[in-house]
């Protein structure tokens, strides 16, 4: 079947070059048929691209391994779930999913745009079709996910055990989505621009692609900070390295881009603006996808030079010139229909935000590509860390909070000033009341950024309940509902808008988390033998006993050996325990003995979390197991050609006696404040971005639309 | 003010907001950052951030310290690395490290918890 | 030998669902019609606005002279955008009712 797994493959390409050129002479012909026929081409690609895609995982999940695919990334006893998700762990698996993602996104939209926007969508098609191509030209020129082995082996190498994790599985497809969501808005652009169609229609039709692909790139990025944060090696959930940033700046960038076309939707302005941030973000996307197959950049996920870093530059150069292109010939339509009424405006703040985002952006991809400028540069290849990173993005980070509760606050076009002050009072006694709360009840000053942080995430909860109770109570003075009614229907006809503050309500309970556990987190490093404790931000901790497990560990990923501890934690009245453990997989490699093998391969930490709402409590432990260097060497000697089941015994024998008799392991314990927080603020924020992308009822907008129409058309009529 | 004098005032304002923020930029990533160094390069004096390979055989954990030798990704010529602190998961010999530290009395000192470890090839054909 | 094989199906198959369309040869993009259907979603939104003004007046962002000028320009803004429909689907201007 791999056979035709690759037929499908080319037989894609081939359609997606068909889709550019039928779109695009059916466009300038004005020929409907052929604008039809590029269209279905699309069709024809998302069919066969989910076809394939079938295929490899109906391979993997049958442990084919004649597939060198399967052979390498997956094996017989890896646990159902992560054979389905290791498609994904491998470069040519992975572009398979950025493809057919993209076909499906592509499909939905030219499917949904059918009958509209006819000058556009045509030449959408061709850009949606050239990226679709771009990648199925990558794998059936080099990384073709159907290669197969001449003699396939009898078991496969497996998972990497550090990708065993369910957050890492799922975290590539929600990037992915997100990327391939933003490639939607990006295809209409240009597509207006050669088209000459500047208005708003191009963004009407793709603002809701734009936004779910902004909801999954959000979710993909906390699902790697999650997985970061559960992994060992800092027990923290973001570390400025330049992958993560990778997946950080498109994000940012497309966050500016769904506030700054809702100003040219109602005000016809920032035309310019808004084509060169969605190319921004859709080259920064196309860059995300790069970068971690490059190798350009030293970071803990580079994975070496592979073999297609040159043509994804090549295609990032040609994205940048034809949009820089297009847009400078394009320049004389792209004029803004109406100037700037007011400072105090949603405009006005609208460009404050996009320009605080933007400049983070910039911070981020400076210090990320800094190894490169500075060898450009100076001759030497210097790098930033962490440190740099918080210095520069902290004070951007306290400005974008501190919009996101004054855009909420304002009107289009102006604000009456008067109305602002009396607006203002209720969140800026609640940011005063918290301010002195914090200064006299906790030791928040020590970090006054924090401090400044945790006043304005106050007043960002404020302003939005406010905003609540404001339209509600306006509500109910128009229709005299009752509360509740008066609330649902005030969020159901408003879902942009109050979808739109619940996110920014998100995002603050976020930044909450994110200022508390990086400025007030206690951190231990300690060596302990059964029996010992140690305190930790008032707690107690004692390590109770050794533990020993073979064969099945309860993270479900099908781990030979596990050695951890147990420890007791107690505070006051409370008490709870831990059970860390390390995770040994047994080496492939032959040139190790029959028994150091199982002890020399991959190691994980499965770190033990006690979640809490104000405060996690992080341990994790590392077991020395030096001590059994002595009996695995002789084992090693005496039983070097014994069968699989006497070298079970032995490695049971050996856990045992490290179970009973363990040396001082390693423990580090963190206690970090409001960490869970950042999850539940991410979370609302993703439910806020449901609510404003959800379709409002048809029924409801045209009775509305009547009335409005009557009373409108009165007018006329008297004109 | 004038419509047109307010825009210009508002260019203004947002260019030099603009140059204030690439200043900060350039500033301080110039001095703040650490040069990226292979293992022979080190000189004894200044810290470094040194990229290389762990020499084979040469891991040994005594208690709190973790003793390795590093060498250039294309060479062998190795350097001692004393290292306390966390040690990343990948951490295993023939990996490729990332450590700062600075050479003392020919063993490279490395700053505490600054071990990284590349993860293993994920996307090259092994 | 099977991938050729799945090359020809495959190709068969979607040249067929390709040609289709072509064989309705000759009709014309109308260019009324897409106006007209951008014309109806800025008209949609315009209402949207005039609507969302008000509920601002109510909450108290604008005062009673701030609305009225800006609900003004919303309309005026409003009726021209009937007016290019009507002029579009040739009626004489009337109290709108909608398709």
């Amino acid at each position: 079947m791999a056979g035709v797994g690759s037929a499908c493959l080319a037989i894609a390409l081939l359609t997606a070059l068909y889709a550019v050129v039928a779109s695009v002479y059916g466009a300038r012909s004005r020929r409907r048929e052929w604008i039809s026929s590029g269209r279905r081409a699309i069709y024809c690609v998302a069919a066969l691209s989910v076809a394939a895609f079938a295929l490899l995982e109906a391979a993997f999940l049958r442990s084919d391994f004649s597939y060198a695919l399967v052979a390498e990334g997956s094996s017989t006893d890896t646990p159902t779930f992560y054979k389905v998700t290791a498609v994904w762990a491998t470069q040519d698996g992975s572009l398979l999913l950025w493809v057919t993602l993209l076909s499906l996104f592509s499909t939905a939209v030219l499917f949904v745009t059918r009958r509209s926007l006819r000058d556009i969508a045509p030449y959408a098609t061709a850009v949606l079709g050239c990226i679709a191509a771009f990648f199925l030209l990558l794998m059936v020129g080099w990384e073709n996910p159907f290669d197969t082995l001449a003699m396939p082996p009898a078991e496969g190498a497996g998972l990497n055990p550090l990708l065993r994790h369910p957050a890492m599985m799922i975290h590539p497809p929600m990037l992915y989505t997100g990327y391939v969501g933003f490639s939607v808005p990006f295809a209409f652009a240009i597509g207006a621009l050669i088209a000459r169609r500047t208005g708003a229609d191009w963004i009407r039709a793709t603002r809701r692609f734009a936004l779910i692909a902004w909801t999954f790139l959000g979710t993909g990025i906390m699902l790697g900070a999650l997985w970061s944060y559960t992994e060992l090696g800092w027990g923290g959930y973001w570390a400025w390295d330049p992958v993560e940033n990778a997946s950080l700046m498109p994000w940012l960038v497309g966050t500016a881009f769904l506030h700054s076309i809702m100003v040219q939707e109602k005000r016809g302005m920032l035309k310019v603006w808004n084509v060169s941030l969605i190319c921004a973000t859709f080259t920064l996307a196309l860059m995300g996808t790069f970068l971690v197959r490059s190798g350009i950049l030293d970071s803990i996920h580079a994975f070496g030079a592979s073999t297609i870093g040159v043509q994804f530059l090549v295609f990032i150069g040609l994205v940048i010139a034809v949009s820089a292109g297009l847009i400078i010939f394009r320049l004389p339509y792209l004029r803004s229909e109406a100037r700037l009424d007011s400072l105090l405006s949603r405009e006005a703040f609208f460009l404050l935000n996009n320009l605080v985002l933007v400049g983070l952006c910039l911070v981020i991809l400076w210090g990320t590509f800094f190894p490169l400028i500075s060898e450009a540069i100076s001759g030497t290849e210097a790098s930033v860390g962490p440190p740099w990173f918080n210095r520069l993005v902290t004070p951007l980070a306290l400005v974008l909070v501190l919009l996101t509760g004054i855009g909420p606050v304002l009107a289009w076009r102006r604000v009456t000033p008067a109305s602002l002050r009396r607006i203002l009072v209720v969140p800026l006694t609640a940011m005063a009341v918290a301010l002195l709360a914090l200064l006299a009840f906790t030791g928040a000053a020590e970090s006054p950024a924090s401090l400044a942080m945790f006043c304005f995430v106050a007043f960002v909860l404020a302003v939005v309940s406010q905003e609540l109770w404001r339209g509600t109570m306006a509500r109910r003075t128009m229709t005299g509902e009752s509360w509740p009614r008066a609330l649902a229907r005030l969020t159901g006809r408003n879902r942009r808008r109050y979808g739109g503050y619940l996110v920014h309500a998100g995002i603050a309970v976020l930044f909450l988390g994110v200022a508390a556990s990086s400025a007030f987190l206690d951190q231990r490093d300690v060596r302990l033998s059964p029996g010992d404790s140690f305190k930790l931000n008032g707690y107690d901790v004692t390590y109770r006993e050794a533990t020993a497990k073979l064969g099945g560990d309860s993270a479900g990923t099908g781990a030979p050996i596990s050695f951890g501890a147990v420890l007791d934690v107690r505070k006051g009245g409370k008490h709870f325990v831990l059970r860390p453990s390390r995770n040994y997989y047994a080496s492939p490699d032959p040139s190790l003995g029959t028994i150091s093998r199982f002890f020399e391969g991959e190691a994980t930490s499965e770190v033990d979390v006690r979640w809490g709402l104000t405060r996690d409590f992080w341990l994790a432990v590392r077991p020395d197991i030096g001590s059994l260097d002595g009996p695995i060497r002789e084992a090693d000697a005496k039983f070097a050609d014994s069968p699989g089941d006497v070298q079970a015994l032995i490695v049971a024998a050996l856990a045992e006696r490290y179970r009973s008799n363990p040396p001082p392991a390693a423990f580090r314990a963190i206690a970090s404040p409001l960490v869970v927080w950042i999850w539940i603020g991410g979370g609302i924020a993703v439910l806020g971005a449901l609510v404003a992308a959800w379709p409002s009822p048809e029924a409801r907008l045209r009775r509305v639309r009547s009335l409005y129409s009557a009373r409108v058309g009165q007018e006329l009529s008297r004109a | 003010m004038d419509p047109a004098r307010k825009r210009k005032l508002r260019l203004v304002v947002a260019l030099t907001a603009a140059l204030l923020l690439a200043t900060a930029l350039i500033y301080t990533s110039f001095s703040a950052s650490t040069e990226a160094s292979k293992p022979s390069e080190v000189k004894p004096g200044r810290s470094y951030e040194v990229t290389g390979k762990v020499v084979k055989g040469s891991i040994r954990h005594t208690g709190d310290d973790l003793r390795f030798r590093i060498r250039d990704r294309d060479g062998t010529d190795s350097v001692p690395v004393a290292y306390t602190g966390v040690v990343p998961d990948p951490f295993r010999e023939g990996r490729e490290v990332i450590v700062s530290g600075e050479l003392k009395n020919g063993t490279f000192v490395a700053e505490r918890d600054s071990l990284v470890t590349k993860c293993p090839s994920k996307f090259t054909k092994s | 030998m099977e991938y050729a094989l799945a090359l020809l199906v495959l190709a068969a198959l979607v040249a067929i669902v390709l040609w289709l369309p072509l064989r309705r040869r000759g009709e014309e993009e109308r260019h009324d019609e897409t106006l007209l259907a951008e014309l109806s979603a800025a008209k949609e939104a315009k209402y949207r606005e005039i609507r969302d003004a008000e509920l601002d007046h109510r909450m108290g962002k604008l005062s009673r002279e701030d609305w009225r000028s800006v609900d003004r320009d919303l309309r005026a803004e409003a009726i021209e955008i009937l007016r290019r429909l009507d002029r579009i689907e040739g009626r004489s201007p009337e109290g709108g009712m909608d398709r």
